[in-house]
């Protein structure tokens, strides 16, 4: 599949009538990997949730693998910042991997051998084979993280988009998450992290920093400049030595 | 004399009670998994109670009570989906008031009229000992039409339980399967509640899947459980109903409910007992 996977012009995003984020031009393609960079309320989580089908356009164009919002669902994997009730369901971690095949085959059509063959390899990806048989809910925050990502492989997708994906893991689970990652990148899938770590965005090919609107835009050794961070967050981060010093957003101060 | 077969052997309106009880614990098995695993028990709630002003209504005019039942159930879903879309009040305090205040109306419908006086326990709380064979055969369609939706929405509905974000971003309509589960409640209530009763139809769908939650680990089992516990408790409930003469419904749902408790005690026993291993 070649199609582009997100293509956007002039798209403001937001919930109901309440725009949130304005101004977002994207052109992103297969097997590339992008990171919406921002503090809480910039409206990295809407558009992610805009791309995913949940919100309407508030204005402008959006396509997602060259089809209008939600009519390539199936082809979509959505990972959300916040899962419900975990800690209730009856659910093995296998049966939450295995829900990512659920919309890949017709309803009445049961699993296959080959949903068998692909809930494990993603499994093991996330190193969270061993815990198949285990109830998510006996599972510390981390390890559901990583069944969560596994979830996500068995899509099988052309299109990630990755709420705050590295919430909870331990230094293990972030080298089987970016093992996952170049997985899926090499069989040309595209993904979106939306993310407030300027380090993990500093991996992917191309950064957009938000803001309420599209701060920079670009290749991250281009577009993280301490001004640009400074204007994202609203604090700056200055490499001193071999210490980051958080630099304050300066406002007129009489001293 | 066996005191555990014979009176079922001896009496058609028992035998008639405890098959209508295992249809009612069929269908509270599978729609009251969803109802706890949506921690939708409040909702269930508020239809269990919305359900008597339309009997009351129903009963007044001269209609069948279950077209009253449903009535008042679609009035209550259709103000909860009202509630839930406009309110900026908390949803539980709006569907509360809501649901007391159908109640309320219920009972003074019925007290305002001297003919129904007595069926207000009969709504709230059931025939089980009354039961004839069109509610049977109601009963019966009604878990076929149950059976069939969970069969084939069990993809979003479970979907739905762990996240309905990643329900929607999946293609399926979260907000129409919603409505389709609280159609399955209401179905459950409106054709319970001449059994069990309008207010005891709730302990069932809650008490046998909330054991089924404590012991499953996956949804299915859950769903067994629900079924092995409500069946039970129909049994062991309507004997001690015929030995003790107990309430009919009143004694299965508190048979269920004895055997949510004690089962929650068990786990929480044997987990503080695992634990201090660790």
């Amino acid at each position: 599949m070649s199609t582009t996977a997100v293509v956007a012009r002039r798209l403001s995003v937001g919930y109901g009538s309440r725009v949130v984020l304005t101004g977002v031009e994207a052109f992103l393609k297969p097997g590339g990997s992008t990171a919406l960079v921002g503090s809480n309320g910039s409206g990295k989580s809407t558009l992610l949730k805009t791309f995913a089908g949940l919100l309407p356009v508030i204005d402008g164009g959006l396509e997602i693998l060259g089809k209008p919002i939600g009519e390539a669902s199936h082809r979509v994997a959505y990972l959300s910042q916040f899962h419900q009730s975990g800690f209730v369901l009856p659910l093995r971690a296998i049966d939450v991997v295995r829900m990512g095949r659920f919309d890949q085959r017709s309803r009445w059509s049961r699993r296959n051998r080959e949903d068998d063959v692909i809930v494990r390899e993603s499994m093991e990806i996330l190193k969270v084979d061993d815990l198949a048989d285990r109830p998510l809910r006996d599972l510390s925050g981390g390890q559901q993280q990583r069944v969560y990502l596994a979830q996500v492989l068995a899509r099988r997708s052309n299109l990630l988009l990755l709420d705050e994906p590295t919430a909870g893991l331990d230094v293990p689970g972030r080298a089987a998450y970016i093992d996952a990652l170049s997985f899926e990148r090499s069989r040309g899938a595209a993904i979106v992290t939306a993310t407030h770590d300027v380090g993990e965005a500093s991996t992917c090919d191309r950064v957009m920093l938000l803001a309420g609107r599209v701060i920079a835009d670009g290749p991250p050794n281009v577009v993280m400049t301490p001004e640009n961070l400074l204007e994202t967050f609203g604090i700056g981060l200055t490499k001193v030595g071999d210490q980051l010093v958080v630099t304050e957003h300066h406002h007129d101060h009489d001293h | 004399m066996n005191h555990f077969i014979d009176p079922f052997l001896d009496n058609g309106f028992l035998q008639r009670a405890l098959f209508a009880g295992v249809l009612v614990s069929l269908t509270c098995a599978v729609v009251g998994t969803y109802v706890v695993l949506r921690g939708m028990a409040f909702i269930g709630d508020a239809l269990a109670h919305g359900v008597l002003p339309g009997v009351a209504g129903a009963l007044l005019m001269g209609l069948p009570a279950m077209l009253g039942a449903a009535v008042g159930a679609a009035v209550m879903v259709g103000g909860i989906g009202l509630i839930t879309a406009k309110s900026k009040l908390s949803n539980d305090t709006a569907i509360g008031l809501l649901f007391i205040g159908l109640l309320a109306l219920g009972v003074v419908m019925v007290s305002s009229s001297t003919e129904l006086t007595g069926d207000l326990e009969a709504i709230l709380f059931g025939q089980f000992l009354g039961v004839n064979h069109a509610e049977l055969l109601m009963q019966g369609l009604a878990l076929l039409i149950v059976v069939i939706v969970a069969v084939f929405a069990s993809r979003p509905f479970s979907l739905l339980c762990f996240d309905s974000d990643l329900t929607q971003a999946m293609g399926y309509q979260a907000h129409w399967y919603h409505r389709l589960m609280l159609f399955l409640i209401a179905a459950t209530v409106v054709v319970s509640f001449q059994t069990v009763g309008a207010l005891l139809v709730f302990g069932m769908l809650l008490a046998p899947a909330g054991v089924g939650a404590l012991l499953a680990r996956r949804i299915v089992t859950m769903m067994l459980w629900a079924v092995a516990v409500g069946v039970m408790s129909t049994y062991l409930g309507l004997l001690a109903s015929y030995h003790f003469s107990w309430a009919a419904g009143a004694s299965v749902v508190l048979t269920a409910v004895t055997i949510f408790f004690v089962v929650l005690v068990g786990v929480s026993v044997k987990k503080s007992l695992l634990g201090s291993h660790s």
